[in-house]
């Protein structure tokens, strides 16, 4: 080391957060994020109100280990079907991360919508982003305090609204409302909302990019997913560099870039950095900066454009927007289609094909196989049977796989809906029928006033030497 | 109750637990308080700290952000608080007293409140009216199924030296209060090793013959009629024409009915070396109204039309 080196910045391991009062923007992009606001939110905030066949259309009720999803009830045993829609949800994120990037964590995530939403409050409370640093330099007057505690009882309000709604997918909207406002909830559902609505208020409110930089697992992984080909918010250097602010130079004819350096891109980007300087992990391409640069553009009579979404490839090269198309068909995009396709067929097949009755078939180990009066063997098997329908059946039980085999007890059932029940049955065999030992057979259970539902269960009967 | 053998692991574990926690607190702090020194520092470039390895790898300065640091003394405080609640710190209980055993009384307790009344309910009336109700006939299953199906069987027909239920055949009294004082006292059915008492083995069989005679079995007629007089030593407890005493759980010999078997040799083996079986007392682990309803069940699988409660 010697002396000639620039005199050092001294910091600490643990840096603050510096705040980011992004500018709003307006365009084709924050309209696109608006639409998919409105989107989700209506899906969250209105599903619990749906009511389907007398019950609320989506409801996860957890104590009785039910999930009813429209039609369907779903059953602790079907906890496979949930795996699959998780993988589904996992290789849709790989597919549009590796065609199109961020799209997720720009338009999409609940992040992202929430931070747009308490930002809309926010700018209607404290007004614009020149306005929100200004009321945060001056120092503490009643208006300053009027205007914060304005903002943080609305993000409040709307917190606790989504904290509430989200108790509502496992305790049916209507009861727990009522129960919200006689304030009889239980431990848990006091917990549930006001932690659901904290998380919220926190992580729209202060926490905003500091989730998608610190926190969010998925931000990190889905570089893994990027190549050369991958949409990015892009900053066209060769067209922008050198960027100069000084229109008297221009008109001079000095050399001068399209940038004119007003640093718009800068003062929208939610997680506060400079676009221009390449692609950032900070970067969930929201596509302010490309909103931002393009107004900027028109009113400079110069073609937008100059940050867009493009390719790293498309950029370097400088790729027409067909050479730039035809690269998405690529063998990892083809692959991710491919494995997606397949499990969204095996999917749907199994969720078709999904008989809405269970049954589970126990042999008694108390004795295994005993001679009744008439030479009979008998073997005593408990049948589980699962209803998992909503409607009510009278069951018929047969057995099957040794000729003289029949049941000894009674052959009908009756379930109500979604009832679950042991049943125990006893089964004959003619004397000197069936192998000493172990005998492969079967259960079947078919539903009287409707043969389709039905369900066919392998057991063992034993016949003594 | 200490699960330790000696004071010493007592200190041990407490010691060490809150040097971890207050070190992982002291070198949190030591981090915070370190200054590092960045260079090259530009608009475009964050900086490095200056430390180089490898020969060219360098640390960019990429601080953590301050509020993580937060988080590592709020789990430090939350561990401290949880520490004086909880029991943890080696053999203290916690001020909160919490013990897992208690908490499970609690659940239990819980649940009492939520069943208890319709258990309670059943236990109001009489036997035959519960054993007619529907509803009580599931519960009672389901009661069965979970208790008494290990030993009877899931269809209640017990297997060899477990009683069937369902067959009105009763080795202590089948009217539903006998069969409630069955299940909450428990039964001791002993037949004494008769063996020696009888003489030789011959005179066993002679007997084992005679029993036979009595469910109208297949006997030599000669060895049966030698039995007969032995059989008297019987009598005392099987009665003189074997049919049983339900006072003492003596079977009834006359009735084609078997504990243990029927066989020739089998019954030679009973008289031989004699029986014992116990049915368990479930008074205490039940509880009287639970047991009501089991045995109002248990009395319907040989007094109730099985197919019509089936329904």
């Amino acid at each position: 080391m010697n002396d000639a080196t620039p005199p050092a910045t001294v910091v600490r391991m643990y840096a603050a957060r510096e705040d980011i009062y992004p500018r709003e923007t307006s365009g084709r992009y924050a309209s696109l994020r608006w639409l998919c606001v409105w989107l989700t939110q209506l899906v969250y905030y209105g599903l619990p109100w749906m009511v389907w066949n007398g019950r609320q259309a989506v409801l996860f009720d957890l104590e009785a280990r039910k999930f009813y999803i429209f039609g369907i009830v779903l059953w602790p045993q079907d906890f496979i079907y949930l795996a699959t829609l998780l993988i589904i949800c996992a290789y849709g994120l790989f597919l549009v991360t590796a065609v199109a990037g961020r799209v997720w964590c720009g338009y999409a995530c609940p992040q992202t919508v929430y931070t747009e939403l308490f930002l809309w409050i926010e700018r209607k409370i404290e007004g614009t982003r020149s306005a929100q640093i200004r009321l945060a330099r001056q120092p503490w007057t009643l208006g300053k305090f009027t205007r914060k505690a304005a903002k943080h009882f609305s993000w409040g309000l709307l917190s606790l609204w989504t904290g509430f709604t989200f108790v509502a997918y496992f305790t049916p909207a209507t009861t727990l409302l009522h129960k919200v406002l006689t304030a009889v909830l239980g431990p848990w559902e006091w917990f549930w909302i006001l932690f659901y609505s904290f998380a919220t208020y926190g992580n729209a409110g202060w926490m905003r990019e500091q989730v998608c930089k610190y926190m969010c697992p998925y931000a990190r992984f889905q570089s893994a997913m990027f190549d050369k080909d991958t949409l990015i918010i892009t900053y066209d250097q060769k067209r922008g560099e050198p960027r100069s602010a000084n229109m008297k130079d221009r008109e001079a004819g000095k050399p001068a870039g399209d940038c004119i350096d007003c640093s718009m891109c800068v003062q929208v980007c939610p997680t506060g950095i400079d676009i221009r300087k390449g692609l950032q992990y900070e970067c969930i391409g929201c596509a302010a900066c490309v909103d931002a640069c393009n107004s900027v553009m028109t009113k400079v009579d110069l073609p937008t454009g100059l940050i867009r979404y493009s390719t790293e490839h498309a950029i370097n090269n400088q790729f027409s927007l067909k050479q730039m198309q035809r690269r998405v068909l690529r063998p990892r995009v083809l692959i991710y289609s491919g494995l997606l396709l397949l499990i969204i067929l095996a999917f749907s097949t199994a969720l078709s094909i999904r008989e809405p009755l269970k049954l589970d078939v126990i042999r008694d180990r108390g004795s295994l196989g005993r001679e009744v009066d008439d030479g009979m063997i008998e073997n005593v098997y408990r049948l589980q049977i699962m209803n998992t329908a909503e409607t009510g059946h009278q069951f018929k039980i047969s057995v099957s796989g040794i000729d003289s085999i029949a049941l000894a007890t009674s052959d009908e059932v009756q379930m109500n809906g979604t009832e679950s029940r042991a049943v125990p049955v006893r089964v004959r065999v003619a004397h000197g029928e069936g192998k000493p030992g172990s005998n492969k057979i079967f259960f079947e259970l078919t539903a009287v006033d409707n043969p389709a539902v039905h369900v066919k269960e392998k057991a063992v009967f034993f016949v003594p030497q | 109750m200490s699960d330790f053998t000696s004071g010493f692991w007592n200190i041990y574990i407490t010691v060490l637990a809150l040097l971890g926690i207050f070190g992982c607190a002291l070198l949190l702090w030591a981090q915070s308080m370190q200054k590092v020194e960045v260079k090259d520092d530009s608009a475009s470039q964050p900086g490095t700290t200056g430390h180089v390895w490898d020969e060219n790898l360098t640390e960019l300065n990429t601080p953590m952000p301050r509020w993580w640091m937060w988080l590592f003394y709020i789990t430090i405080i939350f561990g401290l608080a949880y520490l004086f609640l909880y029991p943890g710190l080696g053999s203290y209980a916690g001020k909160l007293g919490w013990k897992s055993s208690t908490a499970y009384q609690e659940e239990l307790k819980k649940a009492d409140a939520e069943y208890g009344p319709l258990f309670a309910g059943y236990l109001k009336q009489d036997l035959k009216v519960v054993a007619a109700d529907p509803k009580a006939h599931l519960m009672g299953e389901r009661l069965f199924l979970t208790y008494c199906s290990q030993c009877h069987g899931s269809d209640a027909h017990g297997s060899k030296g477990f009683p069937n239920l369902t067959d009105n055949d009763w080795l202590f009294g089948g009217d539903p209060e006998t069969i409630k004082t069955t299940i909450m006292h428990g039964r001791n059915g002993v037949m004494p090793p008769m063996g020696a008492a009888l003489g030789t083995d011959k005179d066993v069989e002679n007997v084992a013959n005679y029993v036979r005679t009595l469910s109208g079995a297949d006997a030599d007629p000669i060895k049966a009629a030698m039995g007969k007089p032995k059989f008297a030593m019987c009598a005392a407890c099987h009665g003189a024409t074997g049919t049983g005493n339900q006072e003492m759980g003596a079977p009834n010999l006359t009735d084609k009915i078997w504990l243990f078997g029927g066989s020739k040799e089998t019954i030679m083996e009973t008289i031989r070396q004699g029986r014992s079986s116990t049915m368990p007392a479930f008074e205490e682990f039940l509880g009287e109204a639970k047991v009501h309803v089991l045995a109002a069940y248990v009395w319907s699988l040989s007094n109730v039309n099985q197919d019509q409660t089936k329904k």
